[in-house]
């Protein structure tokens, strides 16, 4: 899915996708011709609106002639590239990069890593008992979002989006380094003391559910929450004139969470804290 | 951007600190009191933040005189430049150096890592804190390699103030550590940089001939053994004759990766995107590397003339030196030899009347390996996390600002001067057909005499060592560092080349060689390397922030143990390590595994 509005045809470029032959626009990623060719590459840091970070390199896949495997989310296509995705040398670096993550932090709310661990026979135990985690408690320090960063793989995602690709608030930073390494605001404060604006769009772009709505949240923990049982409408924010898309999702009557559709051309998926939280006002009160 | 400021206020020593680097704010938006014209007009914008890269001076300027840095004051420091308080707060933790929370004014780093554990390090370490112990107003860290490894132990004592002092105690004793962290002023004056080079003095020196026979201090010294006559060739041959006679010496890159120098120089100066840059890579921060610090202290203004002839030659006007923050006297004495060059017209508008216009700038680095990686050092200096940019683009490219920009290391643009005074061939025809040239190593651990080599490429591991004096039971070399391999003493006929290492299976890396004899416990000597890496990765890609992290556990794991019982882990090691090497973004992660790996497969290790 693109999210720049179709502009002047690009010129295709040829290179070959595991031994075929493929054309591709230029400036695309492997990534996206792989995609194109219907091959299922996985990926964790990438996101269909913000630049790749490539920082989880689940996706690597191997180029012909290059030292170290390459990250199909971020690498160009070039034109005679020879690319394979599905070497032993490919899938032994995305079963370890899968192990090591679902044995430094708690992936149960992540989309499809449970199937690519499956897939690549991950076996995250085999680092014993001992394997350091994060183990970090959830934060929970303002009624709209909860930062439970135990589940944070540091993607880089939440910084980009808050930062200089989507808001331009620059409340959120990867700070310490290494293990260490944590996302946090500055001087690591509550969330209520930061340059946070609560757009939310951080937890829009977040792959592993460690930001998420205090509603999810709270469900999760009473055991509540079904998405099975929850329907999605999309419809038009009713606040001001920009008219942003808001999906609403409804569990028993109820909102229980905001998204915005990604490839809207004007917000891509970005809202604002009214449109993202102010639904309150719309529900029934006891 | 709209940025959000806390309430927390600097104290006035604080505010001093930041403005005595920046001067003083001159409007409300930058810190200043509010006045009526603040009302009306706002500052700020494109204009404001292009002053980012300050960002890591001002750290180091509350750092200096503080010993930490405060909410306040990075909350200030970030007013001045427009930078959001988090990012600030991303950036002062990501060093090693500083501190968000408060600490004594005093900083004593011991080195505990290769040579100097080798040398007695934990002792030293425990011998200090018992005599230093709470409320004597120093911290004392253990640190990683100072970059003194021919004088282990060693320790670097740091005294926030205004202004900040230091001392270095190497070889050190508990006496003289604390002393030189209680009363730096008062500690004893470190060896000069000639003591570094047992070679000193010799004749057929060529990287090395003028240190311990210069004053560093004096251009015009520097100038009478034969300074700036490298400079005045260029000139006459012209940027495209320079980088003709740099490719035709065969010089290769003396930072690890031995790229040729020539191909990178032409490729930064045919790119149109302008300005173009050239950055000194003194950040030397690779465990029992020191040759670059023995060049700075002991001729410092080859580098400068080199940087000069390297802007020259790619069609740059601005430079910039990044050097560790532990190198406090390199600092010091490249500060002057640019300044006295600057004032004797060798750097600013008109260098040597050729109507050429160069300058250069320091900027300390302040503790983090990582920023010797290429695109991690721009990051550096231009006020972000020292974090490896994705390649491509490269620098050649795309490097410090976005601008094409050459890259070197220290000993690489040493090698530029007798490039031009003796010409390409008589250079090439140093060394091997491949690795021309001289090449320094940096010889430590279990020699009589370590220091800084000079020996033309194609001299042998065991020539080198027995020029260092190498005792008997020599257990291990360590080849290229913490991010080289170990050979076995039986292996000594290695040639130093690139080639020549290269084909025996291993690396020549940076110049290191590190010797052990067997009273070093390897395990141990492993498990500081794993220790290393865990501590330096950046933590960017997840290979190698968590794959450093498992290393280090399945080391730990099979300290004590050998054969089947350590099988199991050393299989995993090796899954988790091939992982690293394939998939890590960056160099680091890339050989975060080599040296333990040579260790299994070539000492042994856990047999
Ligand atoms: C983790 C890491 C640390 C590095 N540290 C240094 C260093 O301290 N000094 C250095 O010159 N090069 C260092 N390098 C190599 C540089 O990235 C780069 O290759 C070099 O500065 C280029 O200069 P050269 O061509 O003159 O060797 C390091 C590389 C990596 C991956
Ligand atoms: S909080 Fe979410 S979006 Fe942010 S770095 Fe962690 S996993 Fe990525
Ligand atoms: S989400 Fe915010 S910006 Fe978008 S329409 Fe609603 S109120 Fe306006
Ligand atoms: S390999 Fe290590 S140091 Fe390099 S980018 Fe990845 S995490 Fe950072
Ligand atoms: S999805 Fe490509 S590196 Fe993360
Ligand atoms: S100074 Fe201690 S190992 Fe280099």
């Amino acid at each position: 899915m693109t999210v720049i509005p179709l502009g002047v045809p690009r010129r295709l470029l040829e290179f070959t996708l595991d031994g075929e032959p493929v054309r591709a626009p230029e400036g695309s990623t492997i990534l996206d011709a792989c995609r194109a060719a219907g091959k299922d590459v996985p990926t964790l840091c990438q996101g269909d609106t913000l630049a790749p970070k490539n920082a989880c390199r689940v996706c690597v896949v191997e180029v012909e002639g290059a030292r170290t495997l390459v990250p199909a989310c971020s690498r160009k296509a070039e034109p005679g590239m020879e690319v394979r995705t599905d070497t032993e040398r490919a899938r032994h670096s995305r079963k370890i990069v899968l192990e090591l993550l679902a044995s430094s932090v708690d992936l149960s709310t992540t989309p499809r890593v449970a199937e690519w661990i499956k897939e690549y026979e991950a076996k995250p135990d085999r680092f014993g008992p001992h394997a350091a985690r994060l183990n970090e408690e959830p934060k929970i320090d303002n009624e709209l979002y909860v930062r439970d960063y135990d589940k944070c793989i540091l993607c880089y995602k939440c910084v980009d989006a808050c930062g200089d690709q989507w808001q331009n608030t620059f409340a959120i930073s990867v700070a310490g380094r290494g293990f260490d390494a944590r996302i946090a605001v500055e001087h690591d404060a509550p969330l209520t003391d930061s340059a946070c604006v609560y757009c939310g769009n951080c937890i829009e772009v977040c792959p592993t559910g460690a930001l998420s709505f205090k509603s999810e949240f709270d469900m999760r923990a009473a055991g509540t929450w079904d998405e099975s049982a929850q329907t999605e409408t999309t419809t038009v924010c009713a606040y001001c004139g920009v008219g942003c898309n808001l999906t609403l999702h409804v569990q028993d009557n109820d909102i229980v969470k905001v998204t915005s559709p990604h490839d809207n051309p004007v917000t891509h998926g970005n809202l604002c804290i009214k449109g993202r939280f102010g639904y309150q006002h719309v529900q029934n009160r006891d | 951007m709209d940025l959000h400021f806390g309430d927390s206020k600097p104290t006035d020593e604080e505010k001093e600190a930041v403005d005595a680097l920046l001067g003083p704010p001159e409007s409300s938006w930058e810190g200043a009191d509010r006045s009526d014209a603040d009302l009306r007009w706002a500052r700020g914008g494109r204009e404001a933040r292009k002053r980012r890269d300050l960002l890591l001076p001002g750290l180091h300027a509350i750092n200096d005189r503080i010993g930490w840095i405060s909410e306040g004051a990075l909350d200030y420091l970030c007013r001045r430049l427009t930078v959001p308080p988090a990012e600030a707060y991303g950036v002062a933790t990501f060093y090693a150096m500083f501190s968000v929370e408060p600490r004594p004014a005093t900083v004593l780093h011991v080195c505990t890592d290769l040579a100097c554990a080798a040398a007695g390090a934990a002792g030293l370490c425990a011998g200090i804190e018992s005599r230093l112990g709470l409320g004597s107003g120093v911290s004392v860290e253990r640190s990683p390699c100072l970059g003194l490894c021919e004088r282990a132990p060693a320790a670097l004592a740091i005294k926030a103030g205004n202004p900040v002092r230091t001392a270095v105690s190497a070889p050190a004793t508990v006496e003289a550590a604390v002393l030189a962290a209680s009363a730096p002023d008062s500690a004893d004056e470190e060896p000069p940089a000639a003591m570094a080079v047992p070679q000193a003095g010799e004749p057929g020196l060529t990287l090395l001939s003028r240190v311990g026979v210069v004053d560093p201090a004096s251009l015009d010294d520097y100038r009478a053994y034969g300074g700036y006559t490298a400079l005045r060739r260029a000139f006459e041959l012209g940027p495209a004759g320079v980088i003709r006679e740099v490719t035709d010496s065969g010089l290769v890159g003396r930072g690890g990766a031995a790229f040729p120098t020539g191909r990178k120089w032409q490729a930064t100066a045919s790119q149109p995107d302008r300005p173009h840059y050239v950055v000194c890579n003194a950040d030397e921060s690779e465990p029992g590397t020191f040759k670059d610090r023995v060049i700075m202290e002991g001729d410092p203004f080859a580098l400068v003339e080199a940087m000069t002839i390297a802007a020259y030659a790619t069609g740059a006007h601005k430079g910039y030196l990044y050097l560790r923050g532990e190198y406090p006297r390199a600092l010091r004495r490249l500060e002057h030899a640019i300044a006295q060059a600057r004032s004797r017209g060798l750097l600013g508008d008109d260098v040597l009347g050729q109507g050429y216009a160069f300058d250069l700038e320091i900027r300390r680095g302040a503790g983090a390996y990582i920023c010797g990686e290429e695109t991690a050092l721009f990051n550096s200096i231009e006020g972000y996390r020292g974090e490896p940019r994705s390649k491509p683009p490269f620098p050649v490219e795309k490097g410090l600002f976005g601008k094409p920009t050459v890259e070197n290391n220290v000993e690489t643009l040493v090698n530029v001067l007798p490039i031009l005074t003796m010409g390409a061939p008589a250079y090439a025809a140093i060394g091997t057909g491949r690795s021309t040239g001289p090449k320094l190593f940096c010889v430590s651990g279990s020699v009589e005499r370590p220091g800084i080599y000079e020996l033309p490429f194609g001299a042998t591991l065991g020539d080198l060592l027995t020029l260092a004096g190498v005792r008997d039971r020599l257990r291990a070399v360590l080849l290229g560092g913490a991010a080289g391999g170990f050979v076995r003493p039986d292996e000594l006929d290695i040639p130093l080349t690139f080639e020549g290492t290269r084909e025996a299976g291993t690396t020549l890396g940076s110049g290191v060689v590190m010797a052990f004899d067997d009273t070093v416990p390897l395990p141990r000597l492993l498990l500081r390397i794993a220790e290393f890496f865990r501590d330096e990765s950046c933590g960017q890609c997840v290979p190698c922030r968590v794959g450093t992290v498992r290393q280090e556990e399945a080391l730990h794991r099979i300290v004590e143990r050998t054969g089947a019982a350590a099988a199991g882990d050393i299989a995993l090691l090796r899954e988790v390590g091939r992982a690293m090497r394939d998939a890590s973004i960056c160099g680091l992660g890339q050989t975060a595994w080599n040296a333990v790996e040579s260790a299994i497969d070539r000492l042994g290790a856990y047999e």
